[in-house]
């Protein structure tokens, strides 16, 4: 449906393992996906079904055990030239959850929206260096003079603000937003939302949206993955997603959001997981496929054939 | 419904002083709390929530004090205590709390069975076998598996969802009239949250419990709540029954609060969010509170402040707007959408 849109980032087979050699454990296994230019992805989970850690794997944060990250088709993980890191670092950049913590309290928001650029080695002077800061400032609704204060005399929001000011002044071309929100109260939320789907449209960036919280996700992501213990099970376009939930994690999951809905709250049925319910053996390898057109989903043969059937 | 209020809060003023000033965190707010119900009291951070149930317990900071009104429960008047030994008579026996980040609030050098064990001998005043029963059949009760076995280990062996079902445990085995919960499931993931909700749930049931929930999860709220309390700078705007604060709400924070949901948002369209930030309540607060942030705000709301006017016998509002004399302000589209989705559902 999409195919002739532009690949921005492809992310084949990919693998991050923790802990020794002899006794790995492992974060991320075998995932694959690929994300077009200007679009937002929405990868959800639990805590700890390395959701993160395939963000971090992008940005060359954390080695990869095996498989391959292309950015604009070229190979991004493991070893790269020099200067083909010091591009990567540069067009892709991350926004992270809590802005209390992502910001050095010791440092004025100068530095702070600066340094990477200091560390990338862009040789401005500095005249240019205060501009592109204020230009950044302004662009996420800040005024250029917060500049010369300090992380602790802004709220939560601003503070995220200046985490986002932070990676625009990189110019980057893909954002991987790491639960930018979830730290935030509800009518905060609302604000830096639309100041990331602001900044998407004026210069066509690509976010890759991670979070825990499928309601957000659904209102701000055109696909999402839903990823369980390091594997992804289900991907498909957010209302199709939402519309028809195949896999039995993807469901518990939906029915666990709680809605500010009290009618259909109280007629609400909880759907739990067991991850025993597969069956899976090497016999009965669980497989991917594609059920209907952008609508990809784990599941043995027979698992399979049941969803598509319910189609 | 009037004779079964078990805490009864009037007039209640919280002020902090921090570095020579003072901060009017909680700014004249009354409240019943009705025995057997579930309140739920929303708001933003700062709003002064979590303060305001501190007060029932007497948990303060050192810096913080009750500068006049009454908390009336059981008979007596909790703001006039004075002395720990008055508080214990109150803290955990009859009101109890749960806490945010179950990572914080056990301690990680004891094991779970002695720490349940501390409120049993305590509160219900068994000893020996007879309390190691009672800890085992507690940890039975919030639905944890081989109790035996469990109680011996530490908080780092629990993972989030059973440290949280753990201090639930501590606090019902205190047997409280009353369970506060503050924000009870922020740290757990949504899986887990919906089960400590209904665990929540079913030991009000059990034990004949009244539970307060503090949360800004509004759909949390919904799931949870038979009243709402919605709390902004350090007064409640707005009470009614769930229903009627969910699909008629009718002070114009809590318009804004739910017209900024993400779940009501149109995709590609920006959402609604409130403009500016809420006042410093170090300074004193003139009128509305939320005049400065509400676009649709009357001249009086910048003067004086409103009063509660009732909109049913259960639901009343502090907004200007009700007052027969007030212009008619129609709330924004995604209110009107709710209402009538409440009115058809409800047939």
């Amino acid at each position: 449906m999409a195919d002739n849109r532009e690949i921005l980032l492809e992310v084949k087979d990919l693998s991050v393992t923790f802990g020794k050699k002899r006794n790995p454990f492992t974060a991320v296994d075998k995932v694959s996906f690929h994300i077009y230019k200007g679009e937002t992805f929405g990868l959800v989970g639990e805590s700890g079904s390395g959701k993160t850690t395939i963000g971090r794997a992008i940005i060359r944060i954390n080695p990869t055990a095996g498989g391959d990250v292309l950015f604009h088709g070229e190979k991004i993980n493991g070893p790269i030239s020099r200067a083909k890191d010091r591009e990567v670092t540069r067009k892709i950049q991350m926004i992270f959850q809590d802005p209390m913590a992502s910001l050095n309290e010791r440092a004025k928001v100068d530095y702070i929206v600066s340094e990477g650029l200091y560390s990338n080695g862009s040789h401005l002077t500095d005249q240019q260096r205060r501009e592109k800061v204020a230009q950044a400032l302004s662009d996420v609704g800040l005024l250029p003079e917060f500049a010369d204060r300090f992380p602790h005399e802004f709220s939560g929001g601003q503070r995220q603000r200046i985490g986002i000011a932070r990676a625009l002044v990189m110019e980057p071309e893909f954002i991987i937003a790491d639960e930018p929100i979830s730290a935030l109260d509800v009518s905060i939320r609302a604000q830096v939302l639309n100041l990331l789907s602001k900044l998407q449209k004026e210069r066509g960036l690509t976010y890759l949206f991670i979070a825990h919280d499928l309601s957000v996700v659904r209102f701000i992501c055109e696909r999402i993955a839903v990823i369980h213990k390091g594997r992804i099970v289900e991907l498909a376009e957010s209302e199709q997603l939402f519309a028809h939930p195949l896999h039995p994690y993807t469901r518990a999951l939906l029915s666990a959001i709680p809605q500010p809905d009290p009618i259909s709250e109280r007629k609400k049925v909880l759907e739990v997981y067991d991850p025993a319910c597969h069956g899976y053996s090497p016999e009965n390898p669980p497989l991917w496929e594609e059920v209907e057109p952008g609508h990809f989903v784990q599941g043995s043969r027979r698992e399979l054939d049941a969803y598509r059937a319910r189609l | 419904m009037e004779n079964n209020v078990i805490l009864s809060v009037q007039d209640l003023d919280v002020k902090f002083t921090l570095r020579g000033q003072v901060l009017h965190a909680i700014r004249g707010v009354s409240l019943d709390v009705y025995k057997g119900e579930s309140l739920a009291i929303v708001g933003e951070s700062g709003s002064g929530k979590s303060v305001f149930v501190k007060t029932f317990m007497g948990l303060l900071d050192a810096n913080g004090y009750l500068d006049g009104g009454h908390i009336l429960y059981g008979g007596q008047d909790l703001a006039q205590f004075r002395s720990e030994k008055e508080w214990l008579t109150i803290r955990g026996r009859e009101i109890a709390m749960v806490l945010q980040d179950p990572m914080t609030s056990l301690n990680p050098l004891k094991t779970i069975g002695k720490q349940i064990e501390e409120a049993v001998v305590l509160h219900q005043g068994l000893k020996g076998e007879a309390a190691h029963q009672a800890v085992l059949s507690c940890l039975a009760d919030v639905g944890i598996d081989q109790p035996e076995k469990r109680a011996k280990q530490y908080p780092h062996e629990f993972s989030g969802g059973m440290r949280q079902r753990v201090v639930i445990a501590i606090a019902i085995a205190c047997r409280p009239k009353i369970l506060i919960c503050d924000e009870p499931t922020t740290a757990l993931d949504v899986t887990i949250q919906a089960q400590i909700l209904e665990l929540i749930k079913a030991m009000q049931k059990k034990y004949d419990l009244t539970t307060i929930y503090i949360t800004h999860d509004l759909g949390v709220v919904a799931n949870v709540a038979d009243r709402i309390a919605v709390m902004y700078a350090g007064d409640i705007v707005e009470t009614g029954a769930c229903d009627e604060v969910f699909y008629d709400p009718r002070h114009p924070y809590t318009w804004a609060l739910l017209s900024s949901l993400p779940q009501l948002g149109v995709k590609g369209e920006p959402l609604y969010s409130i403009q500016g930030t809420p006042p410093n309540l170090f300074h004193e607060v003139r009128g509305d509170a939320f005049a400065p942030r509400n676009p649709q705000a009357l001249k009086i709301d910048f003067v004086e402040r409103p009063p509660f006017f009732q909109v049913s016998p259960t639901h009343k509002a502090r907004t200007w707007l009700l007052d027969p004399r007030a212009p008619k302000v129609d709330p924004p589209a995604h209110i009107l959408q709710l209402r009538e989705q409440g009115v058809n559902r409800h047939g």
